[in-house]
């Protein structure tokens, strides 16, 4: 069960795991909103890193573009163009809380006892892919995905047209 | 190894969730919302590494849930701003009606 080699794989793994636990238990934590932005910034990155290890490189690199650049960066705009209380000022809501932690809890406990209980099948074959990942990436997308591709095309053209529009002030 | 990935994003899941239920702040939950995307993301990757057929497929999946959930970040800050322009306030709390 904990059969740990003290390999460089691992210590890049714990690096990254007490990053991301770290980076969203501040988060839930921090009273001040701009810090709690900043925290799930290193959450993103610590996913990025993730993702490296798990030999999708390309991943990583529009983890770290998208995620820790224009969603954090997103979400800061986001604080500064609405009144935001420098912290959370009122009485907490104790019950809802303690429900709401016991809930996560417990889905936790479920989760963790699942993964477990299962045994994974080691691998069938070597994935591909891992020689050149943009590469292989690059060629699923534009021939196995193309639809979805395109799709995914309109669908942001979609959604930025409808959130200038939304986001506008209104004419009169 | 694929266990140890299983519950690093179990943990991101559930803290996202207990964030998204429980902050005030409509920016944060909006976040906490993209932890949780996140947490799927990480157990998509290690799918496609250490599942029963490695492939591509997961990474390809991952690619286009990133673009969803930024499309739906953008959505979400200007949904947020519209709502800050009519009632004055961020506080999810006070959300609690469709129009006054």
């Amino acid at each position: 069960m904990f059969n740990i080699d003290f390999s460089g794989e691992f210590v890049a793994f714990f690096v990254f795991s007490v990053m991301i636990i770290s980076g969203a238990v501040l988060m839930v934590s921090f009273t001040k909103v701009v810090h709690m932005v900043v925290s799930l910034a290193a959450v993103f990155i610590g996913v990025a890193g993730m993702f490296i290890l798990l030999n999708a490189e390309f991943l990583a690199f529009v983890q770290v573009l998208i995620y820790a650049g224009a969603v954090s960066i997103l979400m800061i705009f986001g604080i500064m163009m609405t009144k935001h209380q420098e912290a959370e000022t009122e009485q907490p809501r104790t019950m809802q809380e303690t429900l709401t932690a016991i809930g996560a809890l417990a889905l936790f406990g479920i989760l963790f006892y699942a993964i477990r209980q299962s045994d994974f099948p080691e691998p069938q074959a070597v994935p591909d892919g891992t020689a050149d990942n943009t590469m292989a990436i690059g060629q699923a997308l534009f021939t196995s995905y193309v639809v979805p591709f395109e799709l995914v095309s309109v669908l942001l053209t979609v959604a930025f047209i409808g959130a200038i529009v939304l986001a506008k002030k209104e004419a009169d | 190894m694929l266990s140890s990935y299983l519950t690093i994003a179990a943990i991101l899941f559930c803290v996202g969730l207990y964030g998204a239920l429980t902050k005030r702040n409509a920016v944060i939950v909006l976040l906490s919302i993209e932890l949780m995307l996140n947490a799927v993301n990480l157990n998509l990757v290690a799918f496609s590494k250490y599942g029963i057929m490695p492939s591509l497929t997961g990474q390809m999946f991952t690619l286009f849930s990133i673009a969803v959930a930024a499309a739906e970040a953008a959505v979400g800050i200007a949904v947020l701003i519209a709502l800050y322009r009519a009632r004055g306030t961020v506080n999810v709390d006070d959300y609690d009606e469709m129009r006054r």
